[in-house]
């Protein structure tokens, strides 16, 4: 029995009503989630403390008021977003018309992680629902809590007939995967990731993939080591670590990391006081088997500060903590003669989502960005690029493909159809196409190509 | 191959292929062997399709050439960090996005338009500074060969690859890591393509194909409607992705259409179609005996004659056609035209939306309401009204397919996007500090209206928001000059809260 089939038909139903295509409709279910966010904020901040410890500052944050802002930003430019793009012609179709038409793909699936239970989750569907799709949202079963709320509450506030909520594990997951989807968005790790691609290639399905891996940061010996460190520990610990973009690790001269690990102390202290665990600003580890994989983790090296959360130091290369996404209060400190070696040491590893570097020095912080590759790139500072909608948030090579926020989702989940009208006449100008060739037809094209004003092809 | 590929990467890792400087001498080589060695090429494309040099050139070798003209004068612009719009968290910062090579690219070529569907990608690869694998189709071997010999003669040799073979090398080589694979085919092995590329997270760009529906109205110029069709139909030989597979109209049309295509062919290829240098044959056996088999069964209206011998299919229209039959459940590439015969615009838009998308949709009318009817009313790769093919020349519109016609798209621009990461960049100072500490534990809940303030209150927002941000601005530079840190920052703060409060009313 197939417990999704029938869901998927009933969308796709829909879908082929042409329902969800005009603006009317998908700004109505844009201020539906608007609504759903304020009228339930207490609710997810209560969900998202169960689940994660988050505090109220870390809920609204980074998962509230971004889903808000989304929306908002969403309701403001619709119109704009999904009005035909013109483009420029050439000599052959001057007297067309020429257009890119944003079209909805259709039935979408949007997969979500635990970290960010509710920005991963309603920030694509922000951009989905734009798009004028239907959609399939599948939350992560490990934040339960918020699971619950966006499976029981959500739905009421949008149009059930175009959105469903589905549940469920690992074999649900597969199951769902069997069936064609027009595009599939997932956040997630890269090991999973491959099994939705592959799953995906089965039915030709475009997708976006959010993976993640070792975000890198390179700290300058010209810099302020207590500046810093406050915006290090401040995004490595940021909701206890579970962050795909946050500060993996840490690349320096060890002099600089003398100089860090008081500056670190002292910004762990001031941020979360002398007793860490009862820091109502520090989260949780979502679950016992994450716990148990991070507290592996800690006999790589030497622990420079411990406790919750941890600097570890003296850390080597082939350490598991310096192998596997750490995804937790751990920053490992690892020791390079120059920024050469820097640079050598991150090319070895895979394309991570983001890359840091901290430097007084502009030209040191651009150099990392022109010899390095990564999702993104922030100087001097942790995610911040993550708050600029103007800015596409995703990865390259092994941290995922495709991009999404703001504008960029809503192309995301939309088909660019090329749209060329010509007019009936101007048959005189086809004729020059027309067999039988002559040596003089050749002449002509050679001439019109010539005299192109841009770029010009004349068949 | 595993070794090959290396090779290509090492020379990737050296960032040779990376300044623009370099992108523009190798797309200049590249102009220079096309001009130099027409002859050569179109001789090649000749051979494998039985093509006459005009049509070579001016199907295949003027496109490309109009490719590499676009790069050349676009790319110094394309390669440049483009600035974004920035919030009041980041107004002080360098916002920007950076266009970067994604490494080495795979670019899988066809047979049917054997020199541009090989080498328009590989514009667009080489544009973006990427190193490029190319595996030109072996069906087409004269091409095949004439590209291996020709391209390490003009561009760097370490860079720019080509690999030769069948399935098996196919194979192998798809087993190897790339950063990114552009495949034109089939639907049956891009899937295969796109599940070898999961394996190590590579994106892919596949241009694939299917039956593309051309309607014809009522109300229209059945003459011109014809001879553009008769065109785009049996150039090449019917070979072509975005060729109109199949006719939707209504059956009273049926017999002109026949009539006036009739008299086209004659047109264009005179009475012995067999001789005419303008028409092209089927490129081996095996799809020959293919094209054949579709016409069982068939109400041949126009043509049929074949000769295996020169695997010649003559120009062919097929009448009151049944949509379960074999010609309609395969994308034909063949001489063969099929018209399938609906009552209405509505069945029309129906018949079509049954199927899977198609790569183009082609629809001709006077009624432009009913052209964007359609439009509105179906899906496609692209579509052109009033024409066929034509939406393909323009590279400033993107070309590509959707649903199991396929995923991404090229051409122009296109490939320079597709071919590039588009890395997001903020390049933000160690200094203000002090700014910062709004964000830091321990929190409370005037952190949490302030963080919303900055992050949510856009940058742009109308020009008193612009004003007042300049003023704002303007004495920040003043009070910096003037007065001390303590100061300063008090000042600011009461213009910032001053502002936060006259937002806030707003919300």
């Amino acid at each position: 029995m197939d417990p999704f089939e029938d869901t998927l038909r009933q969308l796709r139903g829909a879908f082929n009503t042409g329902r969800t295509r005009p603006a009317e409709f998908r700004a109505a279910q844009l201020r539906g989630l608007g609504r759903f966010l304020e009228d339930n904020k207490q609710l997810l901040q209560d969900a998202l403390a169960q689940d994660l410890h988050k505090s109220a500052f870390e809920s609204e944050v980074s998962e509230i008021a971004i889903s808000q802002g989304e929306v908002t930003l969403a309701l403001r430019n619709l119109r704009a977003w999904m009005k035909d793009q013109r483009v420029p012609k050439n000599l052959a179709t001057q007297l067309d018309s020429a257009f890119i038409r944003k079209e909805p793909f259709g039935l979408v699936l949007i997969v979500a992680p635990w970290n960010y239970p509710l920005n991963l989750t309603l920030v694509p569907l922000v951009g989905a629902l734009a798009a004028g799709n239907c959609v399939v949202l599948k939350p992560s079963e490990i934040s339960t809590s918020v699971e619950k709320v966006l499976a029981e509450v959500l739905p009421r506030y949008l149009d059930q007939s175009c959105f469903a909520v589905v549940l469920g594990g690992p074999q649900e997951m597969a199951q769902l995967l069997e069936h064609k989807f027009d595009y599939i968005f997932f956040t997630g790790s890269p090991r999973v990731g491959r099994i939705v691609m592959t799953a995906a290639a089965k039915h030709l399905t475009p997708v976006t993939l959010e993976l993640g891996g070792k975000n890198p940061c390179y700290v300058d010996d010209n810099c302020d080591p207590q500046t810093v460190a406050n915006r290090v520990a401040w995004f490595r610990y940021f909701n206890a670590g579970q962050t795909c973009v946050a500060p993996d690790y840490i690349l320096c001269s060890p002099e600089t990391q003398e100089r860090l690990l008081p500056a670190l102390q002292s910004a762990i202290t001031r941020f979360y006081g002398d007793d860490p665990q009862s820091s109502p600003n520090l989260g949780r580890i979502i679950n016992q088997k994450q716990f148990q994989r991070l507290r592996a983790l800690l006999g790589c090296g030497r622990v420079a500060i411990g406790g919750q959360p941890t600097v570890l130091v003296d850390v080597q290369e082939m350490e598991p903590v310096m192998q596997e996404e750490i995804f937790g209060p751990i920053l490992p400190i690892v020791s390079v003669r120059s920024l050469d070696e820097a640079v050598d040491f991150i090319n070895r590893r895979e394309k991570p989502l983001a890359l840091y570097a901290f430097s007084n020095s502009s030209q040191v912080v651009k150099r990392v960005l022109a010899r390095t590759s990564s999702g993104g790139f922030c100087g001097n500072d942790g995610f911040m690029h993550l708050t600029l909608a103007s800015l596409p948030f995703g990865g390259v090579g092994a941290s995922g493909m495709g991009r999404y926020h703001g504008k960029f989702s809503f192309d995301t989940f939309s088909h660019h159809r090329a749209c060329l009208l010509r007019s009936p006449g101007m048959e005189k100008v086809n004729a020059l196409r027309y067999p039988p060739h002559s040596q003089r037809n050749l002449r002509v094209l050679l001439v019109a190509m010539e005299a192109r004003c841009c770029s010009c092809t004349l068949l | 191959m595993e070794r090959e590929v290396q090779r290509v990467r090492q020379a990737f890792r050296s960032g040779r292929s990376r300044p623009l400087r370099f992108r523009l001498q190798q797309l200049e080589a590249l102009r220079r062997m096309v001009q130099e060695r027409e002859k050569d090429i179109l001789a090649a494309i000749g051979a494998d399709l039985c093509k006459s040099e005009f049509n070579a050139y001016s199907q295949e070798v003027i496109t490309v050439l109009g490719e590499i003209d676009l790069m050349l004068e676009n790319l110094p612009e394309w390669v440049t960090a483009k600035p974004v719009k920035k919030n009041l968290l980041t107004m002080l910062d360098e916002a920007y996005i950076q266009p970067e090579p994604l490494g080495v690219v795979l670019i899988i070529g066809a047979w049917n338009y054997p020199f541009i569907l090989t080498i328009q990608p590989l514009v667009g690869a080489i544009a973006a500074g990427n190193a490029v694998i190319i595996k030109p189709s072996e069906l087409s071997e004269n091409t095949a060969k004439i590209l291996a010999k020709l391209l390490p003669q003009y561009l760097d040799q370490d860079l720019y690859v080509i690999v030769n073979g069948g399935v098996e090398e196919t194979t192998e080589l798809l087993k190897q890591r790339f950063d990114h694979i552009l495949y034109t085919g089939n639907t049956a092995v891009g899937k295969i393509v796109m599940e070898a590329a999961a394996k190590h997270l590579t994106p892919v760009t596949l241009e694939l194909g299917g039956k593309s529906p051309c309607y014809i109205d009522k109300d229209c110029d059945l003459d011109i409607v014809c001879r553009r069709i008769t065109w785009g139909k049996y150039m090449n030989c019917g070979q072509t992705c975005i060729a109109p597979d199949y006719i939707l109209c209504e059956a009273s049309l049926q017999s002109q259409i026949v009539e006036k295509i009739k008299e086209t062919v004659k047109e264009f290829y005179g009475e012995n179609i067999k001789e005419s240098p303008d028409y092209e044959r089927i490129i081996n056996l095996r799809h020959f005996k293919r094209i054949l088999g579709l016409l069982e069964g068939q109400e041949i209206a126009f043509g049929g004659e074949t000769d295996e011998a020169t695997r010649y299919i003559a120009p062919t229209i097929l009448t009151d056609v049944d949509p379960e039959t074999k010609v309609m459940q395969e994308e034909i590439f063949g001489p063969v035209l099929p018209i399938v015969p609906v009552k209405s615009v509505d069945e029309a838009i129906n018949f079509i939306n049954e199927r899977e998308k198609p790569l183009a949709l082609y629809i001709f009318s006077h009624n432009s309401k009913l052209i964007k009817r359609m439009i509105d009313e179906t899906s496609s790769g692209g579509v052109t009204g009033n024409d066929v093919i034509m939406h393909f020349v323009l590279n400033s519109l993107p070309f590509g397919g959707v649903g199991s016609s396929g995923m991404g798209a090229y051409h122009g621009k296109h490939s320079f996007d597709t071919f590039s990461h588009q890395r997001p960049c903020l390049l933000k100072s160690l200094k203000r500090e002090g700014a910062n500490k709004l964000r830091y534990p321990p929190n409370s809940q005037a952190k949490v209206d302030w963080g919303k303030f900055f992050m949510l209150k856009q940058f742009n927002k109308g020009k008193l928001g612009l004003l007042l941000l300049a003023f704002l601005g303007v004495v920040a530079a003043v009070l910096v000059k003037k007065y001390q840190a303590v100061l300063r920052r008090k000042t600011l703060l009461i213009f910032l809260v001053v502002h936060r409060l006259r937002w806030s009313s707003k919300q």
